[in-house]
């Protein structure tokens, strides 16, 4: 067979989310490897500049499903350092234990899919079952199941009562009991280290030249974590270890990540047993004076940036998120070179995506001088059929075979 | 040690447990306290600040003076994201969230709920 | 006399009984894999109504594919499950049609299913069903020897190319269907790759290649692709409980169906432990496990049949 491209999304079993992938194979093996994203572009940044600072947290929270913590406290730790806010420790410290209870729950069921997409449907069943408990925790403490809305500017909205503490070590006592045992399976299956080692091969130069964060990134032995090089919320007093691994590949990925379970287990433990008294929130002005701050969090995914402008009214300027998927995108290929096309669905979901994190749009500066134009709807949908000309597919047959069936009906 | 059939045991234990998932929905599953289902509201406590509408997210709760120091409040339950936002802005504390959460319709127009003046409790 | 063999093919031991055993043996199937991840699992009319829905639907051709080949391939499949089924000794030592060598008949008609997966996969001319088209036949390749010689084996001990004589030199010596069990373990590796089941269901990987070579199947076409799968299941179950656990065969045809039943199902249930337990193997991951490790153990039950043979006839 010669050389085939074949699209792999945007719609496509493998994928949680769409992004269009189009690979050249020759047979099993991938020749070229090219990505497109922006299917799941929102138009978020401009929303935020619409909207109050107090809106806006739930606007930022909805940018993910998984890592909505993330991206709410770090908009909110940015607008508290241009107002000057000093939060107080009992909101950092539940603001920790959220973002540690979140970063299991997306660890298990990164392990689930994973195990989906080599195939293994068991262990997806099992990780998933064990999700259920994260779940039921998080909505005991915040009041719902994701996109937990604990934020608000200043500090956090609920409190945690000690028999919800007691709670949450024993769902905590279970979980780790559980992640003993899958990091078991992981390290002893054969047929699922057959598939996980050697694959997705991402040397510890290339990480670091191409940007990759978080775990991908600390399974090639890169040692960078947010929470202890520029430790927020409550991580300065916590007492953790930076899982890395020296095998550069999707099993040291998998690895990387339950090792990080385990810690956040401890960091969980160590958050309500520390948790000191204090009010839950400092009042903020509704109006923040003018300023900027740039404010990174340690997401799941990796390092997550959130940048904000504030003019000293209500609503923001300008707000920039830079998601960790962005940073991560750029590796696949070159972790897909020379493999087969079995490997691509698990070298995906070795990076843990999460593109709707990541579509935002980027202003490219026209180095030719020539003037940007605004497209309406109706020259849009015409540049997109003239695009598709050029490249050699024709709607016209199509066109008239619908408008047959149309006069039919 | 590396073999394949690792999960052989936990395998075969689960044909005798119960299975995890619940029969929804002919078994309901109880939600927590501060769970935040649906918005309820106390139009004897309100006071018209409209503090809910500057705060709410998607522009949900419509609040209107039908009479002097009453006040009804119209909910699209196909805007609101029930963060509860409105529920920490209300002042007098009119707004509270129930645990009501099975809100899908078929009819889009059944998705706006009115609660009057004169309903002295939530309908 | 024609009315008879009209009423076994068609009916009972044939088509309709095949067809209700088959969407039987399914839900076993499904019931069973989901009690063993933990989960509740569908109802026993699934299968008959996936059938039903699926009848009911329409089927779409895509536009470049040959029509006439996309029809016939499901039809065949189908048929040459059943007619496999004709030949294998079920509940007494003789099965409906019999002559010397139906051994090797009711092999090939085994993997007549397989290349009608080639051929509509490639057919389809849609590049996914392309993909799984040709990693099918890849497959073929893997498992295909590793099976003949492990099925050859009990048949070299018993000095038969005939299954129901097979079965008639087991049920005379009693025991002696012990020494094949190394056999029977690869030749149930070999059928969970002929049935394509995980860990080898490498051509329908639906993480991969959406659907392999079933993507562009819908309606009609789709439904009898799967009841010939269902069917070829069974099928293949029968033949293994046929060859290697050739005992049960008593004078009470009631009793020697139950047993059947519970033989059969047993393999069923076996193929759903194994679905559960493994992660699937790449193409070239399956290539090699099956020549480098299968192949010669099948090459050693061989012997080991072989030095049993001479053994006895000393």
């Amino acid at each position: 067979m010669k050389n085939v491209v074949i699209p792999i999304g945007p719609q496509h079993p493998a994928l949680k989310e769409p992004e269009s992938f189009n690979v050249m194979l020759s047979g099993e093996r991938i020749m070229a490897f090219s990505a497109r994203l922006g299917y799941n572009h929102r138009g978020i940044e401009k929303a935020c500049e619409d909207r109050t600072y107090t809106q806006d947290v739930y606007l930022t929270e909805r940018i993910c499903g998984i890592c909505s913590h993330s991206h709410s406290t770090c908009f909110v730790q940015a607008v508290e350092e241009i107002a000057g806010a000093v939060v107080s420790k009992r909101a950092l410290y539940i603001r920790t234990l959220i973002g540690e209870l979140e970063r299991v729950h997306s660890h298990l069921l990164w392990l689930g899919v994973a195990g989906h997409e080599v195939g293994f449907d068991t262990l997806l069943m099992y990780t998933w079952r064990d999700r259920e408990v994260v779940m039921d925790i998080l909505a005991l403490l915040t009041g719902n199941r994701v996109n937990y809305g604990i934020n608000t500017i200043g500090g956090v909205r609920r409190d945690v009562a000690p028999a919800q503490a007691k709670q949450v070590l024993k769902a905590v006592n279970t979980l780790e009991e559980r992640t003993k045992y899958y990091i078991e399976v992981a390290t002893q299956e054969a047929t699922l280290i057959n598939r996980l080692s050697g694959v997705g091969i991402l040397p510890k130069e290339d990480a670091i030249a191409l940007g990759a964060v978080g775990p991908t990134a600390r399974a090639s032995g890169v040692d960078r974590d947010v929470r202890r090089d520029d430790p927020y919320a409550a991580y300065d007093e916590m007492a953790f270890k930076v899982i890395t691994d020296g095998h550069c590949d999707v099993y040291g990925r998998t690895l990387v990540r339950m090792g990080e379970l385990m810690e956040s287990y401890k960091i969980i433990r160590q958050v309500l047993e520390k948790m000191p008294e204090g009010p839950l929130t400092v009042k903020v002005p509704r109006k923040i004076p003018a300023g900027e701050a740039v404010s990174r969090y340690e997401a799941p995914r990796g390092e997550d940036v959130h940048y904000v402008k504030s003019n000293g009214t209500e609503k923001p300027e300008r707000v920039k998120v830079r998601a960790p998927t962005l940073a991560n995108m750029q590796n696949v290929s070159k972790m897909l070179e020379d493999r087969q096309l079995a490997d691509l669905p698990i070298v995906i979901a070795a990076i843990d995506p999460c593109f709707s994190c990541t579509d935002r749009t980027t202003l490219i500066n026209d180095m030719s001088g020539k003037e940007t134009k605004s497209m309406s709807w109706p020259d849009l949908r015409l540049h997109g059929i003239e695009w598709y000309r050029s490249q050699g597919i024709d709607f016209s047959k199509l066109n008239k075979k619908l408008a047959e069936r149309a006069d039919r009906v | 040690m590396i073999r394949p059939g690792k999960m052989l045991r936990q395998v075969l234990k689960s044909i005798f447990k119960k299975p995890a998932t619940t029969r929804y929905p002919f078994i309901k599953s109880a939600m927590p306290e501060n769970f935040r289902g649906k918005i309820v509201f106390h139009p004897e406590r309100c006071i018209g600040c409209r503090m809910c509408m500057r705060d709410c997210p998607s522009n949900a709760i419509v609040i209107k003076k039908v009479g002097e120091k009453q006040f009804e409040a119209e909910f699209d339950l196909g805007k609101c994201i029930y963060c509860a936002q409105c529920v920490d802005s209300c002042l007098k504390k009119a707004l509270e969230s129930s645990k009501d959460f099975e809100l899908a319709a078929i009819d889009r127009k059944t998705l706006k709920v009115k609660f009057g003046a004169d309903d002295k409790r939530s309908t | 006399m024609i009315t008879n063999a009209l009423f076994s093919i068609l009916v009972f031991p044939g088509f309709c009984f095949l067809f209700i055993f088959g969407l039987a043996a399914e839900f076993i199937d499904r019931k069973a894999y989901a009690r063993l991840q933990n989960r509740v699992g569908p109802p026993w009319f699934q299968p008959g109504a996936d059938f039903i829905k699926l009848i009911s639907k329409e089927d779409v051709l895509p536009e470049e594919a040959n029509p006439r080949m996309f029809k016939a391939m499901p039809i065949f499949a189908l048929t040459a499950a059943v007619t496999a089924f004709f030949y294998i000794p079920l509940w007494t030592t003789n099965a409906m049609y019999s002559f010397n060598g139906d051994l090797i008949v009711v092999l090939y008609l085994l993997t007549i299913p397989t290349l009608t997966f080639f051929l509509g996969g490639w057919y389809s001319t849609s590049l996914y069903s392309k993909i799984g088209a040709v990693r099918s036949l890849t497959q073929l390749f893997a498992y295909e020897v590793p099976m003949l010689m492990s099925i050859l084996a009990p048949a070299l001990l018993a000095g038969t190319w005939s299954l129901s004589e097979m079965s008639l030199f087991y049920s005379q010596h009693p025991w002696y269907w012990l020494s094949n069990m190394l056999g029977f373990g690869i030749a149930l590796i070999s059928l969970l790759g002929k049935l394509e089941k995980v860990p080898f269901d490498i051509p329908e990987a639906e993480t991969e290649i959406v659907a392999g070579t079933f993507t562009e199947y819908s309606g009609r076409l789709f439904g009898l692709f799967r009841l010939g799968i269902d069917i070829e299941n069974v099928v293949g179950a029968s033949l293994l409980a046929a060859v290697y656990l050739p005992f049960g065969i008593t004078s009470l045809p009631i009793l020697s169906f139950a047993i059947y039943l519970c033989k059969v199902i047993f393999i069923i249930l076996l193929m759903t432990l194994m679905r559960s337990l493994f992660a699937r193997f790449r193409i070239d991951q399956m290539l090699d496990f099956c020549w480098r490790f299968l192949s010669p153990l099948a090459f050693v039950q061989v012997l080991l049949s072989l030095a049993l043979k001479g053994f006895i006839a000393k």
